[in-house]
């Protein structure tokens, strides 16, 4: 690795930490309903919407009320949208007058966008309209990580409360997370972003002549058609509500979506920003904050070093390059290493930064293409999904996730001092074990499963018309990895795509579709069953008998229940997509 | 962890012999479905039995051989589950059997009446029912379980408790409850039944060592769903292994896909078996530690509980300090000599037979060489302690020497005209606020001074206590002492807590209180009157010399009514969770070398390639999977011992318990297979068997 790409992660890093805790009292204070400084500006706004929907703010719910609730917004989120997809051709603010989408493509975006998945099966500039773009997505954007931090909020509030029925109020924590967190820091993004160059706008696209004429199939060709759009507004909450959905088709790879190495670094700390500073908020509201340093130092610790094994990998690049003649050494005129399905602008360092954050946290965007990463570089994002999104993760489903692994840590780990196991003085008994087994067992199964179902063949081809197409792009090893992505970032609400799959047909819309909605809904409801059952328990003291959870030696439970849980899971998948792919690859 | 008198070798020939006519009864798959691990190992098992035949019948997938080979170690690492199963009941039979046979349907004399005198008729014991009036005499044994009415005999209950020496039974207070089972020596009961036949004591205690009743315990049952959800998870990713591989057949364009023979045997290796085929074994053995403890725990929950306790309840007496005070000081009042005030101390406890008494004796004996005279010689008269004048003391050579507490002694003087002085009051103030006892010794109008009668605690309790400290468990004295000398005792026995001039319902308030805040409370008792408290407390422990109604009342029972047992109990209930746990994490972390053997093996036609990942250098892909799979098996067996004997608990806190058992059970559990699937694939490969 070049110094360049150590200073970047240092500089990344850094700025994380910087922002986490300030970011993370912050957010405490608006999820436990106490003046947070924006009051005065907002508050107004915030009562108007509970008067216009007729929500008791201090009305507390029980988990059941809370969850029915979370379900009853989100499905009506998902309506919204399909129906806006689907009926686009008729609305206003289309210039480019797109029609109404196939409804196997509406309901996988519907289901995508309100889970904060945000796999996009089409492409963006030709596909939907600003209205769609607007009123369908970005407002799920907003809602979808509002839904993260409110599930969260209500988890952290199990574990808080004592011997009590009531977990919150779902409407406040949505309203809340919304209006005090997500809309003012992206409102600073947006800014920022438009300053670099990000485009703003609801103009038609625009044809421009080609500085250079090119080639098209043989046609000699002078122009080209620039797609236009309001995309600083929609970018800045795609990036720090774990959304991922790029305005274009090829995401922050962009120029109008990511225009400069500023707005790159501004971008990636965005993605991370508020599922670090999460962890801070944890450990605010249980009144320790050492409990979530332990928590954002076990991401880390994972994080680090698999960041580092992306940027290796690529920069090491691939054996077969020599043979080509090609020069991949890195120099002050070149990047090096693999730079294939990588921008210029961006180099390795930033490439594969993004690449570890983007899937590390359910984000998804993408400033490179991951399937033309070697076979390691693409292995490792895999797996960060495939670990269930807990290292970071999207905004509060992340934590929530990670409290899962932390609750099934400590049921090992308080075995093994001899008590009935512990965490933060809530006993941890059957009903927690089970709920926490179900959120980590449902993602895992429908990646597997749907791999398995979309690679005995319904995956691999399909027909328009008459005509017969391969879904993949790749034969042999690759073409698994490619399925095996898709299946991964869907079954774990990631959303990043491998590229080399052709998904946008009926098979995979509808079956990354269910496995997007599984992978959402049926945790969320395990999980506030979790933060009801906490709530009822009485609160055990502390004692020298106690597995302390703030340690280094817990935040290593906790690394390595992740690690082995993900590993012993993936590994024979892998071993038959990126490992094979990589021995092939190194033997001559 | 102190091992009790009765422990038995862990491999007893006969029980061995047992276990493994058990091990082959337990086949019986409405008693594996009770498993879901091993369920699964069972099926798998019987699949690849019948692929076997298969295979020999029309040729398969994998040569006969190999798939049978397969199939022997699956059915072993069945039985070897159902062996640590049964070895770990047999053990608990053992015990059964030998309070059974204490146990025989005897004649009882049933009376007509509940009283002595009353005329009786013989009845066979097990015709008795509850609240049935019996006589028992000396030299019978008692037929069932009952209080004492009236009457008071020495009974053997060494049969129960394993104590030769007999205790005394007898009607009222504490001592009314008799067992069925032991033996009237002397004298004769009249005893009222107090339990149905098959529900006596003894009959619960048999049917909870031997396991029959067993139910699983809450942990064990958050344990076990955790297993189940590992082994959903295995289950997938072994079944989509099949169309992964056929797909990367297709793609690779050579080699065959996995078969199914395979999958199991990958299924088998990577799913918690080894913690799965020991779990109900560690909660036998659990109970099993328990009742080699001497304590009778009346249901698995109680044992499970006794491990989380955070604050135990001690009786001072007999728990922290030793039954009775003793004298240790004669202090003098001023212008008596100290050998003088020894003597009248002595010359008054000659007759005073209570331990107070006969220490006032010895210390006089032994530190001024004073000898017991014979009384007698001197015409003595021997005043004895009454409530109304509350001293006691002799009428000797025409000299009134009584000793007694402060109050009743200023009154004795004051009736001979004398007074305390002040000097001699501070005396006693100071003796008191040491904790101490103070006696003062009058001689006619004149106290002579005071004897310093001091609890005694107990040796290396101190110590005991500050390892519990060190577990994380808080210690409250109870006492009936006022508060003053409450703390002094406290302090020296480095208790972190007290109770002094307890009540029953101060000691109750008191549980309700810790419970309130959270915590887990624990506590000895025998009397009627702590029944309630029993009753609260969340592991209560009865004293097997106590009252039926504290037996009823407690979740224990100790048969050698030693209140220090607690400890032991606690360390019981830790080594159970911890041996679950640290299994757990072994049998995780196993499976990491299970995948670097069979991951290469099974694709080895498919993807060549793959075999750099055969770190072990395994020498080919059947003897691999033959390897892991024996692996697999013999691990349960050589856990065993670990499984009944449970994993050392050490009171070093929790953060460093977690660290080395991390280090032993993650570590190892990492590393051991490593070197023993090379080890097993060395020898088959040397034997040529694949």
């Amino acid at each position: 690795m070049t110094a360049n790409s150590w200073i970047q992660l240092a500089l990344f890093l850094g700025a994380l930490a910087a922002l986490a805790k300030p970011l993370g009292s912050y957010m405490a204070r608006v999820l436990e309903g106490k003046p947070c400084g924006l009051d005065r500006a907002l508050g107004w706004c915030e009562w108007g919407v509970y008067r216009l929907a007729g929500v008791d703010p201090q009305q507390e719910m029980g988990w059941r009320t809370y969850a029915f609730a979370v379900m009853a917004f989100n499905l009506l989120g998902i309506a919204a949208i399909y129906l806006v997809l689907r009926l686009q051709g008729a609305l206003p603010l289309n210039p480019q007058g797109l029609p109404g989408t196939t409804p196997d493509l509406a309901f996988n975006t519907a289901v995508s966008f309100a889970s904060n998945t945000n796999w996009q099966s089409y492409g963006g500039e030709t596909t939907l309209g600003y209205l769609a773009q607007m009123l369908g997505l970005t407002v799920q954007n907003f809602v979808s990580a509002a839904t993260g931090i409110a599930v969260l909020a209500a988890l952290i509030r199990g574990l808080v409360r004592r011997s009590a029925t009531t977990i919150g109020n779902f409407w406040v924590d949505l309203v809340r997370s919304t209006l005090y967190i997500l809309l003012p820091l992206s409102t600073v993004l947006a800014v920022a972003l438009v300053s670099q160059g990000v485009i703003q706008n609801f103009d038609a696209y625009q044809t421009v002549e080609l500085v250079e004429p090119v080639a098209v199939e043989g046609e000699p060709t002078t122009t080209q058609t620039l797609a236009m759009g309001p995309v600083a507004s929609q970018l800045a909450i795609k990036q720090l509500g774990t959304n991922g959905g790029g305005f274009f088709n090829v995401n922050s790879a962009h120029p109008f979506e990511n225009p400069t190495p500023l707005t790159n670094f501004l971008e990636l700390l965005a993605i991370l920003l508020i599922p670090a500073a999460l962890c801070c908020t944890f450990g605010v509201m249980v009144g320790d904050v050492r409990q979530g340093w332990a928590v954002l130092a076990a991401m880390l610790v994972i994080f680090i070093p698999l960041t580092v094994g992306v940027m290796l990998a690529e920069q090491s690049g691939v054996p077969q390059y020599a043979g080509m003649g090609a020069d991949d050494v890195a120099s002050a005129t070149q990047a090096g290493g693999n730079m294939e399905g990588k921008e210029v602008r961006f180099g390795i360092a930033n490439s594969a930064i993004w690449a570890s954050a983007t899937t590390a946290a359910s984000n998804g965007s993408v400033n490179s293409m991951h399937d033309s990463y070697t076979p390691l570089g693409g292995l490792i994002p895999m797996w960060l999904m495939q670990l269930g999104e807990v290292i970071f993760g999207g905004v509060g489903s992340g934590l929530y996730g990670m409290l899962m692994f932390a609750i099934i840590a400590v049921f090992i780990a308080g075995l093994m001092v001899g008590r009935t196991p512990e965490y933060l003085g809530k006993k941890i008994e059957a009903f927690e074990m089970k709920m926490a087994s179900l959120v980590i067992l449902i993602p895992s199964m429908f990646v597997l499963i749907g791999t398995a179902i979309a690679v005995v063949g319904p995956g691999l081809e399909y027909t328009v018309g008459e005509e017969v197409k391969g879904n993949l792009n790749n034969p042999g090893a690759h073409g698994f990895s490619e399925v095996l992505y898709a299946l991964s970032s869907a079954g774990n609400n990631n959303g990043s795509a491998f590229a080399g799959l052709t998904a946008n047909e009926p098979f995979y819309n509808i079956l990354l579709g269910v496995a997007m909605f599984a992978a959402r809904y049926w945790l969320i409801i395990p999980t506030l069953a979790i933060a009801g059952s906490l709530a009822r328990k009485k609160y055990s003291p502390p004692s020298a008998g106690t597995l302390p959870t703030h340690q280094p030696l817990f935040v290593v439970m906790l690394v390595s229940t992740v690690l082995l849980v993900g590993a012993l899971t993936f590994v024979p998948a892998l071993a038959l997509g990126p490992v094979v792919e990589h021995l092939q690859m190194i033997s001559p | 962890m102190t091992t009790s008198s009765k422990s038995r070798p862990l491999f007893d020939p006969a029980i061995v012999r047992r276990a493994i006519i058990d091990s082959f009864l337990k086949l019986d798959p409405r008693r594996q479905l009770r498993n879901p691990v091993m369920f699964t190992v069972f099926v798998g098992s019987i699949l690849t039995t019948g692929l076997g035949f298969h295979a020999l019948a029309t040729g398969g997938q994998e040569s006969p051989g190999f798939i049978f080979g397969v199939s022997a170690w699956l059915w072993f690492t069945v039985l070897f589950a159902n062996f640590a199963e049964a070895m770990a009941e047999g053990r608990g039979k053992a015990q059964a059997d030998s309070l059974r046979s204490t146990r025989r349907d005897v004649q009882a004399k049933k009376l007509d009446e509940p009283r002595y005198g009353a005329t009786h008729r013989p009845a066979l014991a097990s015709s008795l029912r509850k609240d049935d009036a019996i006589l028992v005499e000396a030299g019978e044994l008692i037929p069932s379980d009952g209080e004492v009415v009236e009457g008071v005999a020495s009974v053997d209950e060494s049969a129960i408790t394993g104590e030769s020496a007999p205790v005394i039974r007898e009607s009222g207070g504490d001592r009314s409850s008799v067992t069925g089972g032991t033996r009237v020596l002397s004298d004769w009961l009249v005893i009222r039944v107090t339990a149905n036949p098959g529900e006596t004591f003894l009959d619960r205690m048999i049917s909870l060592v031997e396991g029959a009743k067993r139910q699983k315990t809450p942990n064990e049952i958050a344990l076990n769903i955790l297993l189940a959800a590992m082994t959903i998870v295995f289950l997938v990713v072994c079944t989509t292994l099949l169309p992964f591989s056929k797909y990367s057949v297709a793609a690779a364009g050579q080699g065959s896909p996995i078969t199914v023979t395979v999958l199991v045997a990958l299924l088998v290796c990577l799913i918690p078996t080894t913690i799965g085929g020991l779990l109900s074994a560690i909660g036998i053995a659990g109970m099993d530690r328990m009742i080699q403890a001497n304590v009778i725990a009346m249901s698995g929950r109680a044992v499970e509980a006794a491990g989380d306790v955070d604050v135990l309840l001690l009786d001072k007496t007999g728990t922290i300090t030793m039954g009775n005070r003793q004298a240790v000081e004669f202090i003098p009042a001023s212008g008596v000599a100290v050998e003088a005030l020894a003597d009248a101390a002595q010359l008054a406890s000659l007759a005073d037979e209570t331990p107070e008494g006969r220490s006032v004796v010895v210390l006089a004996k032994e530190k001024y060489g004073l000898r017991g005279r014979n009384v007698h010689d001197h015409h003595a008269t021997f005043v004895p302690f009454t409530a109304q004048t509350r001293v006691s003391g002799v009428d000797i050579d025409g000299r009134q020497i009584r000793k007694g507490a402060t109050d009743s002694i200023v009154k004795f003087i004051a009736e001979n005209g004398g007074s305390m002085s002040n000097e001699l009051r501070e005396t006693v103030e100071r003796v008191a606020k040491l904790g101490g006892t103070p006696l003062v010794v009058a001689e006619g109008d004149r106290a002579l001074g005071v004897i310093y009668l001091k609890d005694i605690v107990k040796g290396g309790i101190k110590e005991r206590f500050s390892e519990l400290r060190r577990m994380g468990i808080r210690t409250v004295m109870i006492t009936g002492d006022n508060p003053l000398t409450a703390t002094a005792i406290a302090a020296e026995a480095g208790v972190d807590d007290f109770l002094a001039e307890a009540t029953p319902e101060a000691k109750l308030k008191m549980i309700r209180e810790y419970q309130a805040g959270g915590r887990l409370v624990a506590m000895t008792g025998d009397g009627t009157n702590d029944s309630p408290a029993l009753a609260q407390a969340d592991v209560a422990v009865a004293m097997n010399s106590g009252t039926q109604a504290a037996k009823e009342a407690g979740n224990m029972v100790d048969l050698d009514s030693n209140p220090t047992k607690l400890i032991e109990i606690v360390e019981i209930g830790k080594q159970l969770l911890m041996t679950r746990g640290a299994l757990t994490t072994f049998s995780l972390a196993n499976d990491v070398a299970k995948y670097f053997a069979i991951i290469p093996a099974a694709f080895a036609t498919t993807y060549p390639v793959l075999n750099r990942l055969n770190v072990m250098g395994l020498a080919s892909p059947s003897s691999a999977i033959m390897s892991a799979v024996v692996f697999n098996a013999i691990v349960i067996i050589l856990l065993v011992p670990l499984a009944l004997r449970g994993v050392p608990y050490r009171a070093v806190g929790a953060a460093r318990l977690l660290r080395d058992n991390l280090l032993i059970y993650g570590l190892g559990g990492l590393l051991v297979p490593f070197i023993g699937i090379k080890a097993i694939d060395m020898f088959i490969a040397a034997c040529g068997l694949a």
